[in-house]
């Protein structure tokens, strides 16, 4: 065992890394749940979205438009969802469990030429002088771009949510869309919109998977981070400041685990690889135990389908 | 402009026309998918939903069709009880693993004696006890801590994988298989084999419990006061707690049950057609039960119809890979369309579609 093996600068840079794609499918998977609807497709958007971007990256060799191609592949098939739950009042689990199976078995097949390709890489955003600071440089001011838009999305629905018209909208439908009916609010468009953010979202973060943090195309590679995203996101009581800090958590966890496998630390590597699904519970059950808080958080028509009938 | 207005009572024609549409629709979107994967659209359906049963090798294909739709009626049953009173365990793949891994524990403690009237009853047991243990994690913390089982029962999947991966490294690997990852077959071991009981049909015994189980869930719904309870909790909880229906214990139960029985299907797998405990032991039918359940639209003569239709579809995949070179991940796709369909014809069922200009009161 050799725990100085683990160097720490790198530890905080892997760390970003690693929490980025669950960052976020969980701040796009926030805002549709609280606009109201609960989608548990986040897995098969995410999966979608690596793949679509991965694909579109090695065809073009641009890991932009790579990024772009899963941010669409992920928005149309979270609209797959949207369509059957807005408009064909389908129950939101089922249909998201669908999205889910559906989303798997879609990628693999379209991933099937694309198994042992490397992706062209993704660069490094070398930012002048801030990157040069010894330690806190090579830690926060040397990554690719996307963990920088990863965090300012978390900062823009933040502010969205919090100062503008739209943002108030978006809560007044979620916690009662009875109300913003009533009100004039076209609540079908904002959960479309809403739904197709966070389907954009997940795809984003499932091409980050695929393109940066792997990088490579695996059937499943995932691997449950979408659902670990939605556990993020009750975890978080729906707030985009503790999703910030639940993924980062979550990501801190993954690669402190991943630095203790290699430095070959007496604990079983099966006990070690589970212990992001095991904590992730252990932190769900902390947070729900208070009954009360849950439930206040929680926007108040949060899987309800809406049907106007007047 | 097609407007929907809600049904008062939801239709009883349209919930078992549904699936049935769902299915054409299905088959047909997924003849339009394999066309654009160069294939024969007509060809292909013909491989998946015909061959297997009247084609050239039925004669082989028939006998898979029970070993592939007993573990998914079995989980599917045990899925539709909570599925119906909005219980949603989605983690029954998880279960599954941990009731084969029990079975196989309790077989290979005993392994070389020979004693079949004892150990193969015991191993029954223990399959059913690891699905219970496992799924009573998401039902302990939801009924002590309020915490959600959906995300629970997901995520013990994964470390279910990981307690596989691990015990068939080390536990309970061969010790003569000379050092290759995997348990000692369980199917040659006289005690523990879950053979066919008939050659050619594919009819073992985790079959026939799959059909105990439909007639069992048949009765508990109509005519056991549980099954009275779990569809009135599922129709209006709070009518349920008026009649008194303690909401922690149907938690607990349809938990439990689903658990029980997704235990039991991994138990007749290990033993059966997997025959041994390996890293790659599971192959989804957890998951696939899901779609199931909601195929046989929650009720347990649907769900033996379904479990056989996408016992098919598992078999004519695999023939249309065989003959057709049609990749394997397009049946999974194929599937999932299916519950799409399924969903978006279920608002047939609960609302009318009205066609012309709305008529403002």
């Amino acid at each position: 065992m050799d725990l100085s093996s683990i160097n720490p600068i790198l530890l905080i840079a892997s760390l970003m890394v690693a929490s980025t794609p669950i960052l976020l499918a969980a701040i796009g998977e926030m805002v549709a749940e609280k606009s109201g609807v609960l989608n548990l497709g986040v897995e098969g958007m995410m999966i979608v979205g690596a793949i679509c971007g991965f694909a579109t990256a090695v065809e073009t060799g641009s890991p932009f438009i790579g990024f772009i191609a899963a941010a669409a592949g992920g928005a149309i098939l979270s609209l797959i969802f949207g369509f059957l739950t807005q408009y064909l009042l389908s129950n939101q689990v089922a249909t998201g469990l669908a999205l889910t199976l559906f989303g798997l078995g879609l990628s693999s097949l379209m991933g099937q030429s694309y198994v042992g390709i490397k992706p062209p890489a993704t660069e490094k955003l070398d930012i002048p002088l801030l990157s040069d600071i010894p330690a806190i440089g090579p830690m926060l001011f040397n990554h690719d771009i996307w963990v920088y838009v990863s965090l300012a999305l978390v900062a823009a629905v933040w502010a969205f949510l919090k100062y503008t018209r739209g943002g108030l909208i978006l809560r007044a439908v979620g916690e009662s869309h009875d109300a913003a009916h009533a009100l004039g609010y076209n609540v079908i468009f904002v959960r479309l919109a809403a739904i197709a953010f966070g389907g954009a979202c997940a795809g984003l973060g499932g091409a980050y998977l695929s393109l940066v943090r792997v990088p490579q195309w695996t059937e499943g590679m995932t691997a449950g981070a979408g659902w670990i995203a939605l556990a993020i996101v009750v975890f978080a009581s729906w707030r985009a400041g503790r999703v910030l800090l639940g993924a980062y958590l979550f990501g801190g966890i993954t690669v402190l685990q991943l630095n203790l496998q290699a430095a070959g630390v007496a604990i079983p590597v099966e006990l070690l690889s589970m212990s992001p699904y095991l904590i992730t519970i252990l932190v769900l059950v902390i947070i729900s135990s208070d009954r009360n808080r849950a439930a206040l958080n929680a926007p108040a028509s949060l899987g309800r389908a809406f049907h106007a009938s007047h | 402009m097609i407007t929907l207005e809600k049904r008062p009572t939801p239709s009883k024609l349209w919930s078992y026309l549904t699936p049935i549409v769902a299915v054409i629709a299905t088959m047909i979107a997924g003849g339009i998918m394999f066309g654009f994967l160069g294939n024969d659209p007509v060809a292909a359906i013909r491989t998946i939903f015909w061959d297997p049963i009247f084609g050239e090798f039925a004669f082989y294909y028939r006998g898979q069709l029970l070993v592939k739709a007993g573990p998914l009626i079995l989980i599917a049953i045990g899925l539709s009880m909570g599925f119906r009173a909005g219980i949603w365990n989605i983690g029954a793949e998880g279960q599954y693993i941990m009731g084969a891994i029990f079975a196989a524990a309790v077989g290979l403690a005993f392994y070389p004696m020979e004693a079949r009237w004892l150990i193969f009853p015991l191993m029954v047991v223990a399959g059913a006890v690891g699905g219970i243990l496992w799924a009573m994690i998401p039902g302990i913390l939801k009924t002590k801590f309020n915490t959600n089982e959906i995300l629970v029962s997901l995520l013990l999947v994964y470390v279910a994988e990981s307690i596989l991966a691990s015990v068939s490294l080390s536990l309970l690997r061969n010790p003569d298989g000379a050092g290759f990852p995997g348990s000692r077959n369980l199917r040659q071991y006289e005690s523990s084999a879950n053979n066919e009981l008939i050659a050619g049909w594919g009819m073992h015994w985790g079959v026939v419990a799959a059909f105990i189980a439909v007639i069992f869930a048949y009765i508990l719904l109509s005519r056991h006061i549980m099954g009275f309870n779990i569809r009135l909790t599922g129709e209006s909880p709070r009518a349920a707690r008026f009649a008194g229906v303690n909401p922690d214990r149907l938690v607990l139960f349809c938990l439990g049950l689903s658990g029980a029985l997704a235990g039991l299907a991994g138990m007749f797998e290990v033993t059966g057609p997997a025959a041994q405990i390996s890293i790659d032991f599971n192959v989804g039918y957890g998951f696939t039960a899901i779609i199931v359940a909601f195929l046989g639209r929650l009720h347990p003569i649907g769900i033996l119809l379904a479990g056989m239709l996408m016992a098919l579809t598992y078999i004519g995949g695999e023939a249309a890979q065989a003959s057709l070179g049609l990749p394997a991940a397009a049946i999974q796709a194929f599937q999932g369309m299916l519950l799409f369909f399924l969903l978006a014809f279920d608002v047939l069922t609960n609302f009318r579609v009205r066609f012309g200009r709305e008529v403002t009161a």
